[in-house]
């Protein structure tokens, strides 16, 4: 029950909608279905599965709007969530944001939906575990995991004409391995649409090669050093930069993107002319819903080209108030990068420090994006071409904008959390303290 | 059957909340459903038939939780409402023991076949995890209660407030953000109401009703000529409380330092006054001085203290991380075993003496029993600076050798497993009575930090940065005037061991998180923290300013 075909949805979305005596009504149903194991100290903790169906209905008579949920999906409880919906929007006040439901769309095709994930089982996972454990355990080593995993759907359709569906997969994977003396530790994550591209045995080597080689690490001055920023590393940075790309925030005059006298920074240079990000729902690596999550298409939207910004998003209110073209937020991020691997650009790099991950990432500064967090799980430090030895964890305090302006050289992109994210040489990084956290 | 949404409030300007989304389970129902109950005698009955079940198909131990959680969320903008949530989950989790491994399954079908159908799933994982196990769980021993009762204190249910004339306070306190010099504000109401039922093998029927609420708000204030921002946060805290936390009381304000304007709310909020205050504020950030980096004595309003006693002695002193079981996400702890084994570990100074309470009224920790039916208590964590102590529930307390669990077993919802979390930890305040002006005269250079800023920590709780969201600079004894781009760094052991004095009682209060994050799947609990105004000496703080 937890994942209708569009034929099965588009039938139960009609049924519903045929219910409806509001002036506007949009139906959204979407369905889940997934399973999780979690270990630690080299056993399995927890693990559990989870399934899920779930109606939204937004119901409008005029400018007022009511939204209700629910799970059952006869007749009777199709019309009392309707019903009940209209009862809310008649009490609510008009919203001074209405803007009219979107009619009939043109959405492109992209498949995200994998059967070989879809087919996951309880026996996947515990030998997925297991082949992690067993990763950590030849080499003496203590592994906790979490591994998880959902198929989705998405419907929608409204009394204006929108139908709307969407299936997908993903699998998420990550371990930390922990020398039993607790002075190194290593970590990997990795993430698809498609199970069959997953290799948990074989992931889990990096992360033990990167406690074992981490044991005893040195402590260097903090400082301003070149850094080689894992996708894992980086991820997180980019994605509170281009996740807040917002045109009203930019001009109200409160984001990075924000200039003087209401203006923002579309059509200017921003980072190093190397740099260029956009999203596309349509990348076999890392495919996305075709559309937003409030009905609008989604498809390729370039964001900064060749360093310059080229686009901002928008809800449809701001886009109508402000004559601007309608541009939902990010599908994806897709950074373009070269074709080095990040062996080769360890070999190019004269004096640097190697970082796997950067951990609690927390907003110092909006109106610079400055960020501060620490190095984790794998730091080392890279002489003449050489990783030379483990270097003990610092905190940083970072501007994306800053850090991409201080580009010296791009790798070859990968995919994480569902970007595609190439390895980043930067020079002049900004190392503020030490931490003896292992 | 799990239900779980999330409401995106990223773009909604709440900075001070420092998450990407704020959790939302259930349906969405009416606002008068809240107030209905579910009896206690037909709860009795379905628990009956878990436990029942449970035991017939080999469980040693069982517990199940019969669970009804409720949200009301109100969010505005400005003139505007934004959005009002009202959701209710309604379900029942089971945990069981069989072959001395745990196994939990959940169900929203509340009825004595869907009831047992879970037990038996339950029973079916921990047979089929026990092949996985070491070693079998170890409880410790907890008494029957039979059947019993708690409710938090509250004077005024929130629930039952109109969320209109709720609406309308936001709108008030917006109002006079925007007619003090505010560009943009953003308010919100949270509040929260579990309905929980609890029963074991052990022989107690729990039932709870616990409340919780949290008023807040950000103030952004636009320098259109320079493109300069500033925002403030509201100098509210989490509460567990009913609404009568929204109604000022003259008696429950606490005024804050010579020079700074502030003022500090207890077991009353006087939102109007704040939001006019943040408002004046976020206007003087524009054009305040920016600080010079290096070591400065900071003093630190309980209502930013709390958070830096939840990250550096709440969240280290939890024993599964302790333990490594936390290692992929959150991480370890520096306060490892052998450390607290030597009995001569000093965390802080003499004068740091750090309790967990469960019992706190007002409190967004204070129950009755956790989620494995022990009835809370108060323990020393840290004593006149030395470590003393874990949190440590049922299947952990053998480890530290307590006879008992700690009582902070919880989960955040019938669906989710409980485990170990984060009780109300708190610093006690200072014997000697000394109010936040007498403390600051004994400053000659120093910063004043209050409300909620960045809080960032290693995974080992070792370095920090913490920000706030106003800073004072102190001359010779004074106030002298605000401060901006300020973060401090230290190191938790260094930094408790820096701490050289406080206020007394009278300024005691509580800050918290209404939804602190922990575990693979992250599970939200809420937590308060106790302090009075608190001195640190020579602490490393840095500029934060930068050009882009």
């Amino acid at each position: 029950m937890a994942i209708l075909s569009k034929e099965e949805a588009q039938a139960i979305l009609k049924k519903a909608l045929g219910f409806s005596k509001a002036d506007e009504c949009e139906i959204t149903l979407s369905g889940n279905n997934g399973g999780n194991i979690r270990y630690a100290r080299n056993e399995v903790s927890t693990s559990g599965a989870e399934e899920n169906v779930s109606m939204a209905v937004e119901s409008r008579f005029g400018k007022r709007s009511g939204v209700a949920t629910i799970n059952e999906f006869d007749d009777k409880s199709l019309e009392k969530v309707i019903r009940r919906s209209e009862e809310i929007a008649r009490l609510a006040p008009e919203s001074p944001e209405y803007v009219e439901l979107l009619g009939p769309q043109k959405y492109i095709t992209t498949k995200e939906h994998f059967d070989s994930t879809a087919k996951i089982d309880p026996a996947y996972r515990a030998d997925a575990a297991a082949k992690s454990i067993k990763a950590a355990a030849d080499k003496g080593l203590t592994a906790a995991g979490f591994l998880e995993h959902y198929t989705r759907f998405t419907a929608k359709m409204n009394n204006k004409g929108l139908f709307a569906y969407h299936p997908s997969t993903v699998v998420d994977f990550s371990v930390t391995m922990r020398t039993e003396d607790g002075t190194g530790s290593g970590y990997v994550t990795q993430d698809f649409s498609d199970v069959s591209k997953l290799d948990t045995g074989k992931a889990s080597q990096i992360a033990a090669e990167k406690a074992a080689n981490s044991r005893s690490a040195k402590a260097l001055e903090p400082g301003k050093y070149t850094v080689i920023l894992e996708p894992a590393a980086s991820i997180d940075l980019l994605q509170n930069m281009f996740y807040n790309m917002d045109q009203r925030n930019a001009e109200e005059g409160r984001s990075f993107m924000s200039k003087p006298g209401g203006k923002t920074k579309v059509g200017e240079k921003l980072v190093d002319e190397r740099i260029t990000v956009y999203s596309d729902p349509t990348n076999a690596e890392v495919p996305s819903a075709p559309f937003s999550g409030d009905g609008r298409p989604q498809q390729k939207v370039v964001w900064v080209d060749k360093g310059v910004v080229k686009n901002l998003y928008n809800s449809r209110f701001w886009a109508s108030n402000k004559g601007a073209v309608s541009v939902p937020p990010p599908s994806n991020i897709i950074m373009e990068g070269g074709n080095q691997s990040l062996e080769d650009m360890i070999k190019s790099t004269k004096r640097g420090i190697l970082v796997t991950r950067l951990w609690y990432i927390r907003s110092v500064d909006p109106q610079t994006l400055l960020y501060t967090g620490l190095t984790r799980d794998g730091t080392f430090y890279i002489e003449n071409g050489k990783i030379m030895y483990p270097v003990k964890n610092f905190r940083f305090n970072e501007s994306p904008i800053i850090m991409l302006n201080n580009l010296e050289a791009l790798g070859k992109p990968q995919r994480i959390s569902g970007s595609l994210i190439p390895p980043m040489k930067i020079r002049d990084f900004t190392f503020t303290s030490l931490s003896d956290a292992v | 059957m799990k239900r779980r949404n999330f409401l995106e409030l990223s773009a909604l300007g709440f900075g001070g909340l420092m998450l990407p989304s704020i959790p939302v389970f259930g349906d969405i129902i009416s606002p008068e459903r809240a107030l209905e109950q579910v009896d206690p005698a037909l709860k009795k009955r379905l628990a009956d038939v878990a436990l029942n079940s449970a035991k017939s198909k080999g469980a040693s131990y069982a517990d199940v939780r019969i669970g009804r959680y409720l949200q009301q969320y109100i969010f505005t903008r400005e003139k505007q409402v934004q959005n009002i949530v009202n959701a209710e989950s309604y379900g029942v989790g089971v945990r069981v023991l069989a072959n001395g491994t745990w196994g939990f399954a959940a169900t929203s079908d509340v009825s004595d076949k869907g009831i047992a159908k879970a037990a038996e799933q339950a029973v079916a994982i921990a047979k089929a995890n026990a092949k996985l196990q070491k070693e079998p769980v170890q409880l410790a021993p907890v008494q029957g209660y039979g059947e019993v009762s708690w409710r938090t204190p509250i004077e005024k249910n929130a629930f039952e407030v109109p969320v209109g004339e709720k609406a309308d306070l936001l709108l008030a306190a917006n109002a006079a953000a925007m007619d003090n010099g505010a560009n943009f504000v953003n308010s919100a109401l949270f509040q929260v109401n579990e309905q929980k039922y609890f029963a074991s093998t052990e022989g107690s029927y729990i039932d709870q009703d616990i409340h919780r609420i949290w008023p807040n708000f950000t103030v952004t204030a636009v320098d259109k000529a320079s493109g300069k921002f500033r925002t403030r946060e509201a100098l509210s805290a989490p509460m567990g409380m009913g609404y009568e936390y929204m109604n000022p009381k003259a008696s429950e304000k606490i005024k804050g330092p010579e020079g700074t304007g502030l003022m500090g709310y207890r077991y009353a909020y006087d939102m109007l006054e704040d939001a006019t205050l943040a408002a004046k504020q976020a206007r003087e950030k524009l054009s305040a001085k920016s600080v010079m980096a290096g070591k400065y004595d900071l003093v630190l309003d309980p209502n930013h203290l709390g958070l830096t006693i939840h990250e550096s002695v709440g969240h280290p002193l939890e024993l599964d991380r302790v333990l490594g079981y936390e290692a992929n996400y959150a991480g370890t702890s520096f306060a490892t075993l052998d450390k607290w084994k030597t009995k001569n570990f000093k965390y802080g100074s003499d004068k740091v003496n750090i309790f967990a309470d469960k019992t706190q009224p007002g409190s967004l920790g204070y129950v009755g029993w956790d989620d494995e039916g022990v009835k809370t208590k108060k323990w020393d964590l840290i004593k006149d600076g030395t470590l003393v102590n874990y949190q440590a529930i049922r299947d952990q307390a053998h480890i530290i050798n307590e006879p008992e669990s700690h009582g902070c077993c919880y989960a955040d919802s019938w669906s989710s497993v409980q485990f170990q979390r984060m009780p109300n930890v708190s610093l006690a305040p200072g014997k000697e009575k000394k109010n936040v002006d007498q403390l600051i005269s004994g400053v000659d250079k120093g910063i004043y930090i209050a409300g909620r800023g960045s809080y960032s920590i290693d995974q080992q709780r070792y370095n920090f940065q913490f920000g706030g969201t106003t800073f004072h600079e102190i001359k010779n004894g004074k106030i002298v005037g605000p401060l901006e781009d300020v973060a401090y760094q230290s190191n938790t052991q260094e930094f408790w061991n820096s701490c050289s004095d406080m206020c007394d009682e009278s300024d005691y209060r509580l800050f918290g998180s209404f939804f602190d994050g922990k575990g693979q799947p992250s599970q939200v609990s809420a937590v308060s923290h106790g302090s009075a105004h608190t001195r640190f000496n020579g602490v490393n703080v840095i500029n934060t300013a930068r050009k882009i």
